[in-house]
């Protein structure tokens, strides 16, 4: 019941329609004692805890995505002063000093022409954030928009979106990527659109999915029965809704597009030479895995360690979110 | 007389298009609601009620469509009228509340957020306006302390609490028309009665009138001034709610009311009464009367002819005891 069993009497002599109800109610033959309006006791009405510090608190309590929070939080750091960081210039070569095994001088070692690889891992962080971020902003933009367009509206314009989406997933994402950057040209700008358009059929198909369940609920219809617009109804009252699945899917999203711009790298179609990236290292050094390793390792556990963090962090949020898979 | 009249609706007839055939869910309905009257429309699950409603809204969702029928509302026919000139209706003079006060509410948005959406839409207030007029109008439905409840979001509230926002929000703007589709339906009967109560004693302060969705014929009898009865989307009775109660007369609604458990003279041992068999398949509609099936005083013609609405004494009935053309011998 929602009010506790003794409600102190007279708590609504100034609330004449209440008493009004009671007497009606009284009338009614419910038992309710005269001119007692029912009234919810104040501990009921706590301020309770907000939405978004609740899920606050329950990613606190996941310790993977706590560290993961960190350190991408460290490599963000990196990718925004990593410039001040480098011991040596990522993209100067010395012809005199190459293949070196990792020392006090050179830390993560030199590659084949010389260059320091713990200089290029950091110089690498800013181009893989960068594109990852951007990338996935691009998609989740037109994704989110294309979803929530056809979900709400559905009929021929569902059917249209999502027929041209089911395309665009009927060919592997990478695949897809390297044929637009073909069409478009090499550089990192260019990576950026292209691993963008190639993801937006996943956002588009998610935002699609959770805009169905939750345009089938009554508030919907109880929006629509005061007089909003659909587009009102749409950004308003279905979007934020089904934000936290939008969240979760952007995370994840970014770990792959670090891990889709790290594979352009290394089919040498991302950066131009000889700015830093870490799949290109990875393609350059490739030859040279028995030589020496270190030249793989590194950049290769740069790249480990980045998806790794997102993917963490996301299967985290998606804890946070879902108040069942909370531990009291 | 028709000036009185704020709804009438004609002939309404809307249909689903499924794949497997075209399902009837209202066939020319007829009736009207006067100003500051309380219509219930009664029936069991399936026979129209909420299609009705959604009709008159403009809330169809597809596949369903009105194919037919007018539905004038002050005389303006809401069937001809744009998107945008419906939006203006909705919420500004015809207003709708749910049978589920827990989802009915957007669970992000706090009960000032859905509260002011519509009266800043509708009536051009500013926020301050909106928001004092928000409490006023939780002040009106009876929610204790409505400037602290006004920041609540919906989770915070009981199912009776929110029924009374949802109220509020339908009555922000001064409807004329409230449709209550099973107003009360999820609710636990002391809270029914005080919803029912307040529909009451709202439509006495603000005078408007009720159109009121129900399979609960203890809530008719508590609030309605006239009942429309209906049966596989069709009216088979209308009459006031105190001959419906007093002298029910469609073999279908006497059936309802026996449903009804009584304290009284009853013994024991008998079992509830029940109308025997099923409601037919809407894809396969009987030819004749859609009750026929089921009904006690079934005759040969009721099967192959569909009866028409008599006008029988002051009220209509869909029935063939009630042909005034047929011999007395045929109602015995």
């Amino acid at each position: 019941m929602d009010w506790p069993t003794a409600p102190a009497p007279g708590t609504a002599p100034d609330q004449p329609s209440e008493s009004l109800i009671a007497d009606e109610a009284m009338a009614l033959g419910e038992v309710l004692p005269a001119g007692q309006f029912p009234e919810e006791d104040e501990t009921f009405h706590e301020k309770p805890e907000n939405q978004w510090l609740e899920m606050w608190n329950a990613l606190i309590a996941n310790r993977a995505a706590m560290v993961s929070l960190f350190f991408i939080g460290f490599l963000v750091l990196v990718a925004v002063f990593g410039s001040y960081l480098t011991p040596y210039n990522p993209i100067e070569t010395n012809m005199a000093n190459t293949l070196k095994f990792p020392s006090a001088q050179h830390w993560f070692g030199t590659d084949q022409l010389g260059m320091d690889i713990f200089s290029r891992v950091i110089a690498g962080t800013r181009v893989s954030l960068t594109v990852g971020l951007l990338a996935v902003s691009i998609a989740l933009t037109v994704g989110v928009i294309l979803g929530a367009i056809a979900g709400y509206a559905g009929g021929w314009v569902d059917t249209v979106i999502m027929r041209v989406m089911d395309m665009m997933l009927a060919v592997p994402s990478i695949l897809l990527a390297i044929t637009l950057m073909a069409a478009l040209g090499k550089g990192i700008d260019k990576a950026v659109i292209a691993i963008g358009l190639v993801s937006i059929p996943e956002y588009a198909r998610i935002v699609r999915g959770s805009f169905l369940s939750i345009k089938e609920n009554d508030y919907v219809a109880a929006a629509r029965v005061v007089g909003n617009s659909p587009l009102r109804i749409i950004f308003r009252h279905v979007l934020p809704n089904s934000l936290s699945v939008i969240i979760v899917r952007g995370t994840l999203g970014i770990s792959s597009a670090v891990l889709d711009t790290a594979a352009l790298g290394f089919l040498g179609m991302g950066v131009q030479p000889p700015q830093a990236e870490w799949g290109d290292m990875l393609g350059r050094a490739r030859g040279l895995i028995f030589q020496a390793p270190y030249a793989l390792l590194f950049p290769g556990m740069a790249i480990t360690a980045t998806v790794l963090a997102f993917n963490l962090l996301g299967d985290g949020l998606r804890d946070a979110f879902d108040p069942k898979a909370r531990v009291k | 007389m028709t000036d009185d009249m704020l709804l009438e609706v004609r002939d309404l007839t809307t249909d689903f298009e499924m794949k497997r055939g075209t399902v009837h869910a209202v066939i020319d309905m007829s009736f009207s609601v006067a100003k500051g009257e309380v219509l219930a429309i009664v029936g069991e699950s399936g026979s129209g009620k909420s299609v009705t409603s959604l009709s008159v809204m403009g809330l169809l969702q597809p596949p369903g469509r009105v194919v037919r029928g007018e539905i004038l509302y002050k005389g303006k026919d809401l069937l001809a009228l744009s998107k945008h000139e419906m939006r203006d209706i909705r919420g500004n003079h015809i207003s709708m509340i749910f049978q589920e006060p827990m989802t009915s509410l957007n669970p992000v948005l706090t009960i000032e957020d859905q509260l002011t959406e519509s009266i800043r839409t509708h009536m051009k207030l500013d926020k301050h306006a909106a928001a004092a007029r928000a409490i006023d109008m939780l002040h009106l439905v009876g929610i204790p302390s409505p400037e602290k409840r006004i920041k609540d979001y919906p989770h915070q509230m009981s199912g009776g609490m929110r029924q009374r926002v949802m109220t509020a929000i339908a009555l922000s703007c001064d409807p004329d028309l409230l449709i209550a589709d099973e107003p009360t339906t999820a609710l636990d009967v002391t809270i029914q009665a005080q919803i029912l109560a307040l529909i009451n004693e709202l439509r006495d302060k603000i005078g408007m009138a009720v159109l009121l969705i129900t399979h609960d014929l203890g809530v008719v009898a508590e609030t309605a001034d006239r009942v429309v009865v209906m049966y596989c989307g069709q009216v088979v009775e209308q009459a006031t709610a105190a001959q419906v109660f007093e002298r029910p007369m469609h073999p279908y609604t006497l059936g309802l009311l026996e449903s009804i458990p009584t304290m009284e003279d009853t013994e024991v041992d008998e079992p509830l009464y029940m109308i025997p068999g099923m409601v037919p398949n809407p894809l396969n509609m009987p030819r004749g009367c859609a009750f026929a099936a089921r009904c006690a005083r079934r005759m040969d013609r009721c099967v192959s002819e569909m009866p028409p609405l008599y006008a029988a004494e002051d009220r209509k009935l869909r029935c063939f005891l009630f042909d005034p053309e047929a011999g007395e011998e045929a109602r015995s």
